[in-house]
């Protein structure tokens, strides 16, 4: 695989330097910018950009030189209910409040895992949610609503 | 005599029932996850930070200590017995403790593990308690021009440490840098890159950031095959080592030690560092190379004791100048911060106690380590066998209440999705999250400091060079970055890196 090709991984490393860097060189270039002498707001984080994109352009070359390796396998089931159970807390820890709402999470956390059987998940969960109530709750004092107003409680 | 007084009164401090409550708990916890595979100090006290809102704040920091070492130890445990460390400081232990555990003397390479731990922490904790007060009385002396040169060289070692490729490590810091500017300007208090969103306004959340990069993305990368862990382990005995083996760790321990308390002190240095160096140096002074890799007992004295001694000398940065030499130290200066402290070389003479405290607890704790790990093995084993599916809910459901309990905000908690998904992106792209976590807190110390320094010298950048200490600084920045790319150097440090 020695070819004067593109490394996937490289190019969309360096793409998205680029890309970050751009994003805050606009940003940036909209603020006051200001002398060395008095730096205005947006002259550091313009010289940040302008390094970050030079390095993106560095990696994409560099890229093209070495020998690549696959990417891997990409844990799409682990994004699906991963990424979504920490979002699922926020929306409803106020609303349903900390039980209802930390139990949920787990269990739908608990699936991110092919592993998990839907018995051992509900139990697992439980028994999280039973420990945090007390550690958290009750233990710690934390300012949480053990049960919130959507529960008509 | 001075310092008598002060470790007098650290361990005044340190050995209160209620501390000494908190030491444990630290180290008992820190044990944990470093023997349970899937989740580092890092994220554990970026958790448990919220929490300690409502501690003490010696208590605080006494415990998120404990945490630190307590996961080296646990890192090692696992090294040593399933050839996974849990801890990346452990790497080299595995090596060399693996083989010695698959010839049945896992209980000797654990002791000699221990005893080198604990010497290594002793003799670091004296010389904390040694250099922290003149190194105090020199950053009381620095100036604008050489906070940004000692924070540079903190961002420049980042990147030696980092694996693979330096110039994605350097655009790791880099984006650091920029997603720490997020928020509003301090001195014109212009709000930039807030994308409109107010609660950007106040800048990114750093826990959210921790929780993200380093909780979230690994539990991703660990879902991404999921296979059974064989743990086959023998019954552990023979702990005590043999007279012999007493001979051939002595010398790597105390070589081991020295190395470590050098190298921790460095800003962006550090355990891993120390224990990669310990190894090279003692594989090249042995009489009998070949034997690392089979199971030699300098390859887990040595480093082991280098990633302890380093592990405590990093604290020296961080308590005299606030300068943070790794993730773990920017989390306790986020505790710190929480807390109402400014760190800095202030901490020393404003709050002695808190300051000659946590130095005292370092001891107490790796004391309590020792006591507590050799006959808990046992125990300790048994966690390895839970799989890896049971364990991760709790994960996510500690680092969401932990992120929401900061400010109750809600947003905290979509800013942790955000980051895990970026962190996994970035761990796929072979990108390291570690110089990116020190970026983003130095960030918006490293502008202040530039601005400052500038405005001082009339928009003369030559002041960098001119200020002595500032100039040494970043000669050493300039050192550490042509090492680095030095092709030599380069080849080597990969092979170093390629046997974790």
């Amino acid at each position: 695989m020695k070819s004067l090709s593109f490394s996937m991984r490289d190019l969309i490393c360096g793409l998205l330097f680029i890309a970050v860097g751009l994003f805050f060189a606009i940003q940036a270039y909209g603020l006051e910018l200001g002398t060395a002498f008095r730096m205005g707001p947006g002259y550091f984080p313009l010289v940040l950009a302008g390094i970050l994109v030079l390095l993106g352009i560095i990696v994409i070359i560099q890229g093209t030189q070495l020998e690549h390796e696959p990417m891997g396998p990409i844990a799409w089931r682990g994004l699906l209910f991963i990424l979504p159970a920490p979002i699922f807390f926020g929306l409803t820890v106020r609303g349903l409040g900390f039980v209802p709402s930390l139990f949920l999470t787990g269990l739908l956390a608990a699936f991110a895992s092919t592993r998990m059987r839907p018995g051992t998940a509900l139990l697992l969960v439980g028994g999280l949610t039973l420990f945090s109530v007390i550690v958290f709750s009750y233990a710690l004092g934390l300012p949480f609503r053990r049960f919130g107003p959507w529960l008509g409680l | 005599m001075d310092l008598l007084s002060n470790l007098a009164l650290g361990f005044a401090t340190a050995a209160s029932p209620w501390n000494l409550l908190f030491c444990l708990t630290g180290v008992l916890l820190g044990t944990l996850i470093g023997v349970l595979p899937g989740i580092g100090a890092t994220a554990t006290i970026a958790m448990l930070l919220p929490i300690t809102f409502q501690l003490e704040p010696v208590s605080s920091l006494i415990m998120l200590a404990g945490i630190y070492y307590g996961a080296q130890y646990g890192g090692s445990t696992t090294a040593i017995l399933i050839n996974m460390p849990g801890e990346s400081s452990s790497a080299v232990t595995a090596i060399d403790g693996y083989q010695m555990a698959r010839r049945g003397r896992a209980g000797a390479a654990l002791a000699i593990a221990a005893i080198g731990s604990f010497f290594a922490g002793t003799v670091s904790t004296v010389l904390v308690a040694v250099f922290a007060p003149p190194l105090t009385a020199i950053a009381l002396q620095f100036g604008s021009a050489e906070y940004f040169s000692l924070m540079i060289v903190g961002l420049v070692s980042s990147i030696a440490l980092a694996h693979g490729s330096v110039v994605k490590a350097l655009g790791m810091v880099v984006l650091g840098l920029l997603l720490g500017l997020v928020g509003t300007d301090i001195y014109t208090g212009t709000p930039r890159f807030n994308l409109g969103i107010l609660e950007l306004s106040d800048g990114l959340n750093f826990v959210a950031l921790a929780v993200g990069v380093f909780g979230i993305a690994e539990i991703l990368r660990n879902l991404e095959n999921e296979h059974e862990r064989d743990v086959m382990i023998k019954k552990v005995t023979n702990l005590w080592p043999t007279r012999e083996d007493w001979k051939q760790m002595t010398a790597p321990i105390l070589r081991g030690t020295a190395i470590g308390s050098a190298l921790g002190i460095l800003p962006g240095g550090g355990a891993i560092l120390a224990s990669f160096a310990s190894y090279t140096v003692e594989k090249r002074i042995s009489n009998s190379p070949g034997e690392f890799g089979k199971g030699a007992i300098a390859g887990v004295a040595g480093p082991e004791s280098a990633n302890n001694a380093g592990a405590q000398t990093s604290f020296i940065p961080m308590l005299t100048l606030g300068i943070p030499a790794n993730p773990v130290m920017a989390l306790m200066i986020g505790a710190m911060i929480i807390q109402g402290i400014v760190p800095g070389p202030n901490v020393a003479t404003e709050q002695p106690a808190l300051f000659w405290g946590i130095i005292a607890s370092m001891w107490i704790g790796n004391l309590m380590l020792i006591l507590l790990n050799l006959p808990l093995i046992g125990l300790w084993v048994k966690l390895l066998t839970i799989p890896y599916y049971m364990l991760f809910p709790a994960i996510i459901a500690f680092c969401s209440i932990g992120v929401y309990s900061v400010n109750s905000n809600v947003f905290d908690l979509y800013a942790v999705a955000f980051f895990g998904l970026m962190g996994y992106g970035l761990a796929k792209l072979r990108c390291e999250p570690a110089p990116l976590l020190l970026g983003f807190v130095l960030g918006p110390l490293l502008e202040e400091h530039l601005r400052r320094a500038m405005i001082m010298s009339r928009g003369d950048p030559t002041t960098f060079l001119t200020r002595p200490i500032s100039l040494i600084l970043l000669l050493l920045a300039v050192g550490v970055l042509v090492v680095v790319l030095l092709p030599s150097i380069r080849k080597k440090r990969d092979e170093v890196f390629v046997e974790d």
